[in-house]
């Protein structure tokens, strides 16, 4: 036997109140556990540092979607179950849906959350590129106060991230300017179903008098966090997609992002995949297959 | 937290009363918080039909129901289901009658050396369950109908989180097939 | 004696599962499911690098020492080491150790999180030697790390005289063909239970296929006469050959533990554990050098096959010896030479899987084929078609095939069945505008059932059958069910031999107390040569009946034959007859030259895979797959078909997914997560057909069936792929990494 469950503390508490006092009281002390379903890994594996945690799981706040004219808000429990089930997303939100259908197997979007996905900051995790190319912007909040921060600024380095002790994601906002956008969404990873994925690619973009009006690009498993590729994106704008400017497009991207060799796959193939994949997303806006 | 409290007799003392609600049948526990619900059901409750594959939710052996809805019990934490309807294999069937997938796993060759079967059971009673709710998967291609068809490609997708090393997929797929047939044709 | 060969009743049907009801119930016991009161948690401490010598072990601090049992090597009653073939395997490490998982130290206490914090505090303070870790610097003897020379066992196939074709040959093609290791990953983690003491002996429960092989290693390792050793087969969840050989290790370990303890110890391995200790199939290195006519026949072929055995022998030679068998293939070649040889290096040792050998060696036979058939300017089919055996000929080990072999014929079907010769037309247009590139490919083998060469006259199997008092017929076998069938075969064949109800025969557990030693569950061997004495021994249950006076010779009904049962028993007590293998008539084997018959008979095979490669993301996927074969007659369909599909989609995890990634000897993605085994999406439909040819020593005509499919999918994909792609790809596992590789040649 190998697996690991150090001795750990787990609280219940009663309401979004009490989770925030713990965290208030000792910061830096608990961790919320909320699906488990990255927390449960690590644990068993032993490679979890905190041994305090609360379970957000109940907690009825931080649950529900909510739709208003301007944006559509994500509580942080939110599963992926949820997510895939909401027909507003799957309207405007494609990409989102898109990666949680592909999150684990069905029995894993039952538990794991939007919210543990953001703050576990896995750079191969499915739904952050979707985020990042939708503008998401992260309601986070502590016994002080709430506040909000665009999701491309949240993650600093590898599992660093503009969360402080005291303070608890609560919702994630997505603006709803999609209505005009093309959507482009594609993970990679070895098989079919079930993969963690070695390149994910997520791309929106606004195709006007057949050149790029608006574009959003962004990419997990190919840099310390997960990245908004934002010079890709400058080299882009304004352009109109023929041959010369997917090139010159793959070139930056090439620039942009860092990949690098491990047990999943090799910097090499994440590379080209990925220059690979922002080729097929340009070509498939501009000839007006929508994903 | 103090360097001797590592095992479970000397950690009696963190315990916590946890009240699971397994087959109709409630149980009153006694559980350190570490323990997931596929431990508490294997070594606390006796149920020991639901297997331990990987103990990381990436083979699918440990899926129970939770209020009809399919979790991998590895990656739950007992304390966390506290009154909710948990369903294992061994409260599938009704007393000597078999659930009509357990018949068709059956008929059709389900299964080879049987370990994966209580999750892929259970798995395919919840998603017939998602099925009726009109739930879109990774393969359906019109999200907005409420109406899937229940193909092959949405069998094998919905069906992806329970691996099978025996390679029994085409029986398994024929068994669930055969069963929601049964089912739809009540 | 009258047997009823003329109605089969239950052989050729698809009855159910014997053990099914239990299964799909959650009432079947696996061994974790199992526990005994007082029992303790053993757990495993092994050493942390690949080569060297362990100088002194550090205990870690905040442990409570005193309340644990603690084993190492001094505490052994009788020899250390894992009883097999060489028995070079140490059941723990006394100084010097050759892998980065050997077991060094055992450790026991009733709490197993405690266990497992003691576990992890545990220390080596090691002298580190340097390793070997590939098949070319343990051939190029970079450092000698076993024997004199690295190599396990070698082996010299020769017919003919190959030197002498070189010079006249009209082409000569050359290749170098690479497969990788490859994780059995039932997903039934091992785990063993033991209770041994002075007074009792030893008794262990667990997860196996071969529980004589745990017997006899645990005889040695206590030093105790056979019968105070007992060994008990556990409901099995998969074994794929992962369990032929390490479960008696793991006896071992639980037995040390409990006999130092005095109470029950359970040791059951997680995931992690059992990827990176446990064993996997042996890589290999084949290189073909091959001589032939302008007109596409097969003049001389000289092959060299090299398979990497890990730290220690285990069953390396025996794998080898079946993969050298098969390097051939099922074609004619006048002249042959094949020499083959396992290395040492330190990996954990690798064992059996599924084909042993014969997936490897004919991997790189059936890329070569189509290598020369392009050289040749021939369709690989073909090619193949102008040298298939055929009935009167012989193979590499100068085998006079006795029985009707058409490989023609069964690729005939294949080729309908898959809609082959339309869709390389339809694909080649295709492809030239599409980004999706589809192929199609197939591959053509062979599979020889049973032990190689002496092995069953050696091996002395024994079946036994006993009458109950309930009037029924218990087969008495050590042959396990590991979810390919065994009970429900054996009942199936037995209730044929009787012309009774199926119902009516019961198939005892594997309990080494109970069961006579039919030999290890491996090699195909279960159905044809343990079937075969299963039915000899009902039939002698029977005659004992008639020639008693309890039973007509026929005519009688199940009934009569249960009162028949319960008569005897009545009247003298019990009722048993046994059965030992015979060799059949003119089965010859020249085990010094390696020449001869060296298996009873052989299954044969056409399997065909359609494939789509994206370039953009360099995946393969396998979109039909279509397996033509003869096994001799089929005694159950849908259990036969499930071993196809079963062994199909292993094939095609072998050939795209599954990749062991190895640092530094040791398995570095040992997670179910990282180590990509196909799911039930990546699974294309399998369409599996039989042609049937009794066989005249096979139970009711069968064949051996459970190892052939591992053979076809891997030469048939990437055969698949190379028409799909234009590039010709001579390595497994072809990851997508390792497809971009080949299909982008300019760096980016």
């Amino acid at each position: 036997m190998r697996a690991y469950l150090p001795d750990y503390e787990l609280r219940v508490p009663k309401d979004l109140e009490e989770a925030l006092a713990f965290l208030a009281n000792e910061p830096g002390m608990w961790k919320p556990f909320a699906g488990g379903t990255d927390l449960m890994v690590l644990l068993e594996a032993g490679k979890l540092e905190h041994t305090k945690f609360f379970s957000v799981w109940n907690l009825a706040e931080l649950r529900g979607i909510e739709v208003t004219d301007e944006s559509v808000t994500l509580g942080a429990l939110t599963t992926y179950t949820e997510v895939r089930r909401n027909s507003i997303l799957q309207e405007e939100f494609p990409m989102l849906c898109v990666a949680a259908r592909e999150t684990g197997g069905i029995a894993i979007q039952n538990r794991g959350t939007i919210g543990g996905n953001i703050v576990n900051a896995s750079p191969a995790a499915d739904s952050p590129p979707a985020l990042l190319a939708y503008d998401a912007e992260l309601e986070l909040l502590s016994s002080k106060g709430a506040r909000k921060i665009p999701y491309k600024d949240f993650h600093t380095g590898y599992k660093q991230m503009k969360l402080r002790d005291d303070e608890l994601l609560t919702g994630i906002r997505l603006p709803r300017t999609t209505k005009s956008l093309r959507h482009y969404y594609r993970k990679v990873g070895t098989r079919k179903a079930q993969a963690i994925s070695k390149v994910c690619f997520a791309g929106v973009a606004k195709i006007e008098d057949e050149s790029v009006a608006d574009v959003r690009i962004a990419l997990g498993s190919v840099a310390p966090i997960v990245l908004r590729c934002e010079k890709t994106e400058a080299v882009l704008r304004g352009k109109s997609v023929d041959e010369r400017t997917i090139s010159a497009a793959r070139a930056a991207l090439i620039n942009e992002i860092a990949p690098i060799d491990d047990i999943r796959s090799t910097a090499k193939y994440r590379l080209r995949v990925a220059a690979n994949l922002l080729e097929d997303f340009l070509k498939t806006v501009r000839d007006g297959e929508l994903n | 937290m103090s360097e001797t409290n590592s095992g479970g007799r000397e950690f009696a003392d963190r315990t916590v009363p946890v009240i699971l609600q397994i087959n109709g049948i409630k149980h009153e526990l006694q559980l350190e918080p570490r323990v997931s619900l596929l431990d508490a059901l294997r070594e606390y409750v006796g149920l020991t039909g639901t297997k331990k594959g990987c103990n990381q939710g990436a083979c699918g052996a440990c899926t129970v129901l939770v209020d009809n809805e399919r979790i991998n019990s590895c990656f739950a934490l007992a304390v966390q289901y506290q009154d909710r309807e948990i369903t294992t294999i061994e409260g599938v069937a009704h007393s000597d009658q078999l659930h009509a997938l357990q018949a068709a796993f059956i008929e059709c060759d389900g299964f080879q050396c049987g370990y994966c079967t209580p999750g892929q059971i259970c798995s395919a009673i919840a998603m017939f369950e998602e099925f009726k709710q009109g739930a879109p998967s990774a393969v359906t291609e019109h999200l907005a109908e409420t109406e899937i068809e229940f193909s092959e490609a949405e069998i094998k997708e919905r069906m992806s989180g329970n691996l099978c090393r025996c390679g029994a997929y085409v029986g398994i797929v024929e068994a669930i097939r055969e069963a929601f047939d049964k089912e739809a044709a009540r | 004696m009258s047997s009823p060969k003329t109605e089969r009743r239950f052989v050729g049907k698809s009855v159910p599962r014997k053990e099914g009801r239990d299964k799909v119930t959650g009432a079947a016991r696996y061994v974790d499911d199992i526990r005994f009161p007082e029992m303790l948690y053993g757990a495993t401490v092994r050493t942390t690098s690949p080569r060297g010598r362990i100088k002194e072990i550090i205990f870690g601090e905040n442990v409570p020492w005193d309340e644990f049992t603690i084993v190492t090597a001094k505490d052994i009653p009788g020899e250390n080491y894992v009883a097999l073939i060489l028995n070079d395997q140490p059941y723990l490490v006394e100084e010097f150790f050759n892998h980065t998982e050997e077991p060094v130290l055992l450790l026991a206490h009733e709490d197993k999180f405690l266990v497992e914090k003691a576990r992890r505090s545990i220390r080596f303070e090691i002298e580190e030697f340097s390793p070997v870790f590939t098949i070319e610097d343990s051939v190029n003897k970079r450092e000698i790390i076993w024997g004199e020379d690295n190599v396990f066992k070698s082996f010299l196939v020769d017919k003919g005289n190959v030197d002498e074709v070189w010079e006249s040959a009209d082409v000569i093609v050359e290749g170098e063909y690479l497969t990788g290791a490859q994780e059995q990953l039932y997903i039934e983690n091992n785990g063993m239970i033991a209770i041994a003491n002075h007074e009792d002996g030893v008794t262990v429960w667990g997860s196996m296929q071969c529980p004589y092989y745990v017997h006899k290693a645990l005889i040695k390792l206590f030093n105790l006469p056979e019968e105070k050793v007992r060994v008990v087969q556990t409901e099995t969840g998969g074994g794929f050959g992962g369990k032929e050989e390490y479960p008696s290790m793991i006896a071992g370990h639980a037995a040390l533990l409990s006999w130092k303890s005095g109470r029950p110890v359970k040791i059951i391995y997680d995931r992690a554990e059992d990827m990176a200790a446990t064993t996997k199939r042996h890589p290999s290195h084949t290189r073909h050098r091959t001589a032939v006519s302008r007109d596409g026949k097969l003049l001389g072929m000289e092959i060299d096959f090299t398979v990497d055995g890990g730290a220690y022998a285990t069953l390396s030679a025996v794998v080898l010896s079946r993969g050298t068998i098969h390097a051939a293939g099922p074609y004619l070649c006048p002249n042959v030479r094949i020499r083959s040889r396992a290395v040492a290096t330190n990996a954990p040792p690798h064992g059996a899987f599924r084909g042993f050998g014969a997936p490897q060696s004919i991997f790189g036979l059936e890329r070569h084929m189509d290598k020369i058939a392009k050289t040749l300017g021939l369709s690989p089919e073909e090619f193949r078609r102008r040298n298939f055996i055929q009935e009167g000929q012989t193979t590499a080990t100068q085998q006079v095939i006795h029985e009707k072999v058409d490989l023609s014929g069964l690729m005939d079907r294949a080729f309908e069945l898959s809609g082959y010769n339309e869709k390389r037309e339809k694909f080649a247009e295709q492809n030239k505008s599409s980004r999706l590139k589809k192929g199609i490919g197939f591959a053509s083998f062979m599979h020889g059932a049973g032990f190689t060469g002496s092995g069953e006259k050696y091996l002395e199997s024994v079946v036994g059958a006993e009458a109950t008092e309930q009037g029924n017929v218990r087969i008495l076998a050590a042959s396990t069910e590991i979810g390919q069938g065994t009970n429900t075969i054996f009942g199936q064949i037995a209730s044929e031999a009787l012309g009774i109800d199926y119902n009516l025969i019961e198939v005892a557990k594997p309990d080494t107390s109970n069961v006579p030693n039919s030999g290890p569950t491996v090699a195909s061997r279960t159905c044809m040569i343990v079937g075969k004495l299963v039915e000899s021994a009902a039939l002698g249950l029977k005659q004992t009946l008639v020639g008693s006076g309890f039973l007509k010779d026929s005519g009688y009904t199940s009934e009569d034959f249960s009162n028949a049962c319960r008569a005897y028993i009545e009247k003298h007590g019990a009722l048993k007859s046994f059965s030992k293998y015979q060799q059949p008539e003119g089965i010859n084997w020249d085990d010094e030259h390696y020449r001869g018959d060296a298996y009873g008979a052989y299954a044969w095979a056409v399997y065909v895979a359609e494939v789509t490669v994206d370039p953009t993301v360099y995946e393969a996927h396998v979109d039909d797959f279509v397996a033509v074969q003869e096994v001799g007659r089929v005694i159950n369909p849908v259990l036969a078909t499930g071993q196809i599909e079963g062994g199909v989609a292993q094939g095609i995890g072998y050939t795209l997914y599954e990749n062991v990634v190895w640092r530094d000897g040791r398995m570095a993605n040992n997670q179910m997560t990282n180590y990509i085994i196909p799911t039930s999406a990546d699974i294309p439909p399998i369409r599996v057909f039989f042609a049937e040819n009794p066989y005249a020593y096979g139970p009711a005509g069968a064949k051996g069936i459970g190892e052939l499919p591992m053979d076809g999918a891997a030469p048939a994909i990437l055969s698949a792929i190379e028409n799909a792609t234009g590039v010709s790809i001579n390595h497994i596992p072809l990851v997508p990494e390792s497809l971009m590789e080949e299909l982008e040649t300019e760096t980016i």
